[in-house]
Formats: C-alpha cells, structure tokens, sequence
C-alpha cells in the first residue's frame, strides 16, 4: 500500500492537518499567527545548517524554532512592539536561511522543496518522522489541554488554579517547533503557517466549544488535504498550495455561512 | 492560622519600586479590602499573591492547601475563541453539571449554563467569574475591583452577593476597590495603600486616619458616617437622595 506515492502523500497531508489543528487553535486565540510564521521562516535557516552538519533535518529545523522562540521572549518587552520583533526575525532569518544554503557548495538542494514543500516525494521514513511528530505533538496536547486552556484565558486565573502559564507556553513552544519540522516537507516553511491557521479559522463560526473547534479543524484540515491532493493530481498543481487552497475556500464558505447563522441568532 | 500572610513585601517592576514593606493578613471568614489610588501597587499585591510576578524582598505565606477563588478585574476572551458559560465553569476539570447550576445560582445567574460567554452583557460576565470562583469551594476569593463596569445598582447588588456567598460558605474575602461606602460598610478591615500600608484597621478607624484623609480628602467622612448611621439605626438607604454622584467627596453633603 505504501509503495504508491499518492498512498504515502495522502497519508503525509493528514497527518500534519491533524497535528496542526489543535495547536492551532491556541495559535488562533492566543494571536501568535506572526509567530508560527516566524518560526516556520526560521526554519529554513535549519534546514542550512542540517545541510552543512549533515545531520538530520528533523532534528535541525526543531532546534532552530526553539531557538528563534526563545529569542522572541527575551526580545518582547523591550520597547519594540510584538509585531515588529516578529516581523524582523521572521524576514531575516530566512534571508540568512536562503543565503547559508547558497555557500553550501557541493550539495545540490532543491530550495523550490523546501520553500513550498514536496510532499510526492515523501519516503516511507518522512512518513514515520511526520506520525511520529504528529503524535507527540497531540498528545502533549491533549495531556495539558485544561491547563493550555486555562492560561490562554488569562494568566492571573492560571496562577490561581496552581498552573503555571508560563510552562504551558512552553508545552505550546515546543509542539510549535516540532509541528514545524513535520510540514516542512508537505507544504514548505512559506505555508505551513496556513494550514495552522486557515483550518482553526474555518472552523471558529462552526463551534460552540473549544473542543469541537479542535476537533472541526482537524476535519477540515484532513479534508483540505486529501481533496488538495487529488486536485493537484488531476489538475498537475503545485500539490502543497493545492492543499492550503482547498483550505482557503472552505474558510470563506464556513465564513459566510457562520456569519449568517450568528446574526440570525443575537 | 491565617490563610494568608505577607510579610514586609516589596516589588519593583522596570526598576521602580511598586511596593515596600507591606504586611497583610487575612483570617478565616474576614472580609479585607484593600483601598488606594491608582497606580498604588493594589493589582500587584494580588498577583504577588497569586504568584504570578516576582517579589524583591520579603514573602507571601500561604495556608497549605489554600484554595484560591480569583475574579480578575476583567477577562478578555479572544472572540476566536468559542466557550461555553458551562464549559468556562468547568475549566478546573472535575465538576459535574449540577455543581455548575449551583454555583451559577450562588452568583445570581441561574439559566446561563449553554450560553456564549460572548454573549453576556457585563453584570453577567462578572457574576459568571464569580461562580467559576466559587465553583471550587474556595477558603479565600480575591476579588480586583470586580464590579468595574456594573451601574450602581448592579454593584451592590453583586457585594451583597459576596456578603451572602461569605455567609453562608464561611469563606474569607480579600477584595479591592473603588466604591469607598461600600468599602466601609461592606468590610471587616480596611487596609489603605500606596506604594506601602498607609493605615489598615477598622473602617471606622482608617477613615478618621490623618493618612487616608490625605489620599481620599476629608469629604469620604460623609461615607464613613452613611456607614455609622447604616449600622447604627438600621435605617433603609434605599432612597434615592443624591447616592447618584460619582465622587464620594460629594458625599459631604450628608
């Protein structure tokens, strides 16, 4: 079964929109969008140095997203507002992502690959890699949901409830880098911030809980990606922008249709 | 023991100092309200005991076990974020759904179980907060001025909510406001703050204090002696001559 790539593609696709849609969720509420861009553009500077230490690519991209997530918290708070760090370490470490892989003579990477992802070209160990991150990254998840709940609602109640919200941000931090490290090669570090975003959105007018925006999401984000895949396949697409394109149009349809049902009902 | 007790606290925050030296305690069953201007380290004192900023200098002493009931001042909830009053109420995990009926119908809001928190007009939300406060048994609640934003009427009607909550659970209250005649008639102990205790006691003796005059004016005797005349005549205050004036300076009138 896992010999044809569509098979393995397919399996691929739903295995990041399942990780990545309860986290982002919290990527939603919490409003960190800038920040998951910032750490998926990190991530190609991960990927460079992976390259040149020839180690593996995984373990590169999670180390650098930690990296750049440590760096925005020591940063905020300093008189420059958080759109404006995010958006300068954002921008510049993929320039300097993009301009460590040109002095890599020697190795020959597709850049095009990891940019925009490469997702028929998944092998059986990127599948396992992909799980594998997938399911780390729901179980911690689901392990602290509560608590993640709790101090995204306000910090001060966190403190009350004896959580410590500044852990939980770090349990958020952490399924951030590793999320990311997995979609790379499925939609590349340009898109990967949609298909945390665009499914949680989509799923916002549908949901009357958090739970079942989670849940939604997932739905919609496995459904973007099984769809997307088979249009890139009939169409011959990009198959990554496929996906987040079948993502896009389901937002706007929930959108309009959410909107409508919430006047109906104030 | 007392449920709290913070000794010779001091914060600074960006390198100025908040607070110094404070000492507070509250006791099983008191009401304590803490008092002062803004920007006098009332808010921060909350969250040293909560726990969630760093103290410089001295510590907060808990009651092992202590249970925290905390309404904050004001809880924004991102409108992405879809949650249920019953859900909201539920955030700690185990309580069942007629835990959550009684804690709504402590608060004053019965019937709001499956509305949107979205959906609550102000007095609701507050009352909400309270019962997700209470829905835990707590031996103490922590209230940050948490009648911000209800009219007057709403107000005191959720204070009496509190008297009645600390009635009836025992539980101790530390709150902070504005509302000075509520304050002194509502209260065991008053302690007024800026930057450090300026005075703390009785209401009645804090307001006749030199240092208290000095923050609030001389007019706010006016509410100490509405809150003398309340309790020592037993006499209805629910008509309507001026009670309508923002400032309780205006209060001299009396």
């Amino acid at each position: 079964m896992l010999d044809d790539f569509m098979t393995r593609a397919t399996l691929a696709g739903i295995g990041v929109a399942i990780a990545a849609a309860p986290l982002g969720c919290f990527v939603v509420w919490r409003r960190m969008a800038y920040f998951g861009d910032a750490t998926a553009h990190a991530a190609i500077l991960g990927v460079a140095l992976s390259l040149a230490f020839q180690t593996s690519i995984f373990i590169g991209t999670v180390a650098i997203a930690l990296v750049m997530a440590t760096t925005v918290t020591l940063l905020s708070g300093r008189g420059y507002a958080m759109d404006t760090i995010l958006g300068v370490l954002a921008h510049s470490s993929l320039a300097f992502g993009l301009v460590a892989v040109s002095f890599l003579s020697g190795v020959r990477i597709d850049l095009m690959a990891y940019l925009f992802g490469d997702i028929l070209a998944v092998s059986r160990v990127d599948l396992a890699v992909i799980w594998g991150g997938a399911i780390v990254v729901v179980g911690l998840i689901a392990w602290r949901w509560s608590a993640l709940l709790t101090s995204t609602l306000n910090e001060e109640l966190a403190f009350a409830a004896g959580l410590n919200p500044r852990r939980e941000q770090l349990i958020l931090t952490l399924s951030l880098a590793i999320t990311v490290a997995v979609a790379i090669k499925v939609v590349g570090v340009l898109l990967i911030a949609a298909m945390l975003i665009i499914p949680a959105a989509a799923a916002r007018g549908l949901s009357r809980t958090p739970e079942a925006m989670a849940v939604i999401a997932a739905v919609i984000g496995v459904f973007s990606a099984v769809v997307g895949l088979r249009g890139a396949y009939v169409f011959d697409t990009p198959a990554g922008p496929s996906i987040v394109c079948v993502a896009a149009v389901l937002f706007a349809l929930f959108g309009v249709l959410g909107s409508a049902r919430g006047s109906k009902s104030i | 023991m007392s449920l709290i007790e913070v000794e010779n606290l001091s914060i600074q925050y960006n390198k100025k100092t908040v607070l110094s030296h404070v000492d507070l305690k509250v006791d099983p069953g008191e009401i304590v309200t803490i008092v002062g201007p803004n920007g006098s380290g009332k808010t921060s004192l909350f969250k040293a005991i909560l726990g969630s900023i760093e103290t410089s200098a001295g510590h907060v002493q808990k009651m092992p076990g202590l249970r925290i009931g905390y309404v904050p001042q004001k809880l924004h909830i991102d409108p992405t974020l879809p949650i249920t009053v019953e859900r909201f109420l539920r955030l700690n995990g185990q309580v069942d759904r007629s835990a959550c009926r009684a804690a709504l119908e402590a608060a004053g809001v019965p019937d709001l179980l499956k509305q949107q928190m979205s959906r609550l007009s102000g007095g609701q939300f507050q009352r909400v907060l309270l019962a997700r406060a209470l829905i835990d048994r707590p031996d103490i609640l922590l209230l940050d001025e948490a009648t911000q934003g209800l009219d007057q009427a709403g107000s005191a009607s959720f204070y009496r909510q509190i008297e009645n909550v600390r009635n009836e659970t025992g539980c101790a209250i530390l709150m902070i406001s504005h509302e000075l005649h509520v304050v002194m008639s509502a209260s065991d102990r008053v302690v007024c703050l800026n930057g450090h205790v300026c005075c703390a006691g009785t209401p009645a003796v804090v307001a006749s204090a030199p240092e208290y005059r000095a923050l609030f004016g001389t007019g706010t005797g006016g509410a100490l002696a509405l809150y003398r005349h309340d309790h020592d005549h037993q006499h209805d205050h629910d008509h309507d001559h001026d009670h309508d004036h923002p400032h309780p300076a205006n209060e001299v009138a009396h």
